[in-house]
């Protein structure tokens, strides 16, 4: 019997699989197809403290292998998620991390206050949105911006704290240190990489707020380099992501050095991606005669 | 229930620039409703497209699109007998309201009023195209419906005139319960003025770049007012179809 359990920053979740944030709301719609339970945790939708409405349409544009999406982290608003939404979550059977996305310090710090209380399992600090004009990204290209964001939701977390990487920068691995002596129990990677796509008939940008974050499995090769890179320069475990779409994309990944790995844009294809993913990484781990799917972690041989 | 169906292909044919599949699969067709959609996987394109439901009978369910991109010139290339991957039925369509009803497409937005006429108790139609090639479907709304006046930008069919013109006379000459339209916006914009005009509700189905199709990703984005409050809803589970008075459409 192959253990899929896997440690993340001291929680255990039942499989190595998470849904991503941004692809998967607050769970709901994936009741109708599957009990929650099976998934090894939810990353819910992103949380700002006030209501926002996010980007006007077209917020999607499709890509060769991938898409841009410039949604703009519409949400109702982190009171309204720990009123209405947490009930909801805490009894689906599986780990919830809070996804939240601060325009300031104070209000990092603020929503890592509310989501504690609330009773999510693990904080995941977005600081690399490239779809919102304030914050977002701008957080996450600097190592003492990624640091400061990082310490603020610190000291009101009372559970691991998880900070969002964005690809979108020189050198990943410093942000990777920088958050890790902030004091990070974990770091996730990679957000959407920056792109455009213009219509050539109409010359005019197909996204609204003309450029978005490329998703899909375009990205997987840069994902699996930058957490192969982040693996090497941090001790605190990373959540992979990037173009997961299937359990031999999870297990380079997991083998590039991620504990555990969410899938994200194969939910917009398939909303069983990851059913599917886990149990295809079971299958490739029975098939290798690995007991755990712990031993996977940072398991390359590099040359 | 909405979940993944394989369907085949039994029937294909083309017209008026459009291509209509016919889809067998008993189970996605005893819970499909009028004006909602399938998502079809189409090759290995990363998104599924969203396609209007126009007919429902026994185990078959009809859909008609027109080629716009890679996705839907796959799904034109299968043949008879081809197997084809549908997420569905999905979105909130049309209500189902007690008496005679004026059913208005324009475009591609023809095909899915052909469900929504045949589940009334009375309907007439208003259709509208660019120009006599384009066509379609007027055959089949005269056998399910009362009064059908079929409109043409270029006069080549029908009146020349736009839909909302035909739906405005139709609506001086009978009593409706409620006016359902699928067109473009700005055609859905002129039909709602009508029927408001006429005191008459209106529904409309609405289009927009999707994503996941059930309401996860929020990309189908539609700005509308609910309850005296502006925002976004989405498409795909808010809709396609909204109550034409909850429609922002200057945005």
């Amino acid at each position: 019997m192959t253990d899929l359990r896997v440690n993340l920053a001291g929680v255990m979740l039942k499989n190595p699989i998470v849904v991503a944030s941004g692809t998967f709301g607050f769970g709901h719609e994936f009741a109708d197809y599957y009990d929650l339970s099976e998934l090894g945790a939810i990353c819910a939708k992103g949380l700002t403290v006030a209501k926002k409405d996010g980007n006007p349409p077209p917020r999607i544009a499709e890509t060769p292998s991938g898409i841009l999406n410039s949604v703009g982290l519409q949400n109702p608003g982190v009171d309204y998620f720990c009123a209405h939404e947490m009930p909801y979550l805490k009894q689906s059977g599986t780990k919830i991390i809070a996804n939240i996305s601060g325009n300031t310090l104070d209000e990092f710090t603020e929503l890592a206050e509310k989501v504690s209380a609330a009773g999510v399992d693990l904080i995941e600090v977005n600081i690399s949105c490239p779809n919102v004009k304030c914050g977002g990204l701008a957080w996450g290209t600097q190592p003492e911006s990624a640091a400061a964001a990082t310490a603020a939701v610190k000291k009101a977390a009372t559970v691991p704290v998880i900070v969002k990487l964005s690809p979108n920068v020189t050198d990943i691995t410093a942000i990777a240190r920088a958050v890790e002596a902030a004091g990070a129990d974990a770091v996730s990677l990679i957000n959407t990489i920056l792109g455009m796509r213009i219509d050539v008939n109409t010359r005019r940008p197909v996204l609204r707020n003309n450029m978005g974050g490329l998703s899909g499995p375009a990205v997987l090769p840069v994902a699996v380099r930058m957490i192969y890179q982040v693996a090497c320069a941090v001790k605190i475990p990373i959540l992979g992501m990037g173009g997961v779409a299937s359990g031999a994309d999870a297990a380079e990944l997991m083998l590039a050095g991620a504990t555990a790995v969410a899938v994200g844009t194969a939910l917009f294809q398939n909303p069983y991606a990851p059913i599917h993913v886990r149990d295809e990484l079971q299958a490739y781990l029975e098939q290798h005669n690995i007991p755990a799917a712990s031993a996977l972690t940072g398991a390359v041989m590099p040359y | 229930m909405a979940d993944l169906f394989d369907c085949i292909i039994s029937t294909k044919q083309t017209f008026g620039g459009c291509t209509e599949l016919v889809l067998q699969n008993g189970a996605l067709a005893a819970c499909a409703a009028q004006g909602q959609f399938l998502h079809i996987q189409c090759g290995d394109q990363t998104l599924r497209r969203p396609i209007s439901i126009c007919d429902v009978a026994g185990d078959s369910l009809t859909v008609v699109f027109e080629v716009k991109g890679a996705g839907t010139e796959w799904l034109a290339a299968q043949q008879v007998g081809a197997v084809v991957n549908v997420l569905g039925p999905l979105g909130h369509g049309f209500p189902l309201v007690c008496g005679r009803i004026l059913v208005c497409g324009g475009g591609i937005g023809v095909p899915p009023m052909l469900l929504t006429a045949k589940g009334a108790e009375a309907a007439d139609a208003v259709l509208g195209f660019r120009t006599a090639s384009r066509e379609m479907l007027t055959d089949r709304f005269r056998a399910v419906c009362t009064d059908v006046v079929v409109m043409s930008d270029d006069g080549t069919c029908g009146k020349q005139g736009f839909v909302a013109d035909g739906a405005a006379e139709l609506l001086k000459k009978h009593t409706y319960a409620a006016v359902m339209a699928c067109g473009p916006k700005i055609m859905l914009k002129t039909v709602a003025q009508a029927a408001k005009k006429a005191g008459v509700p209106c529904y409309v189905s609405m289009e927009e770049r999707m994503g996941c199709g059930i309401g996860a990703c929020l990309v189908c984005a539609c700005k509308t007012t609910k309850n005296g409050e502006e925002g976004y809803r989405h498409v795909c589970k808010d809709g396609p179809v909204f109550a034409a008075e909850e429609v922002c459409w200057d945005d």
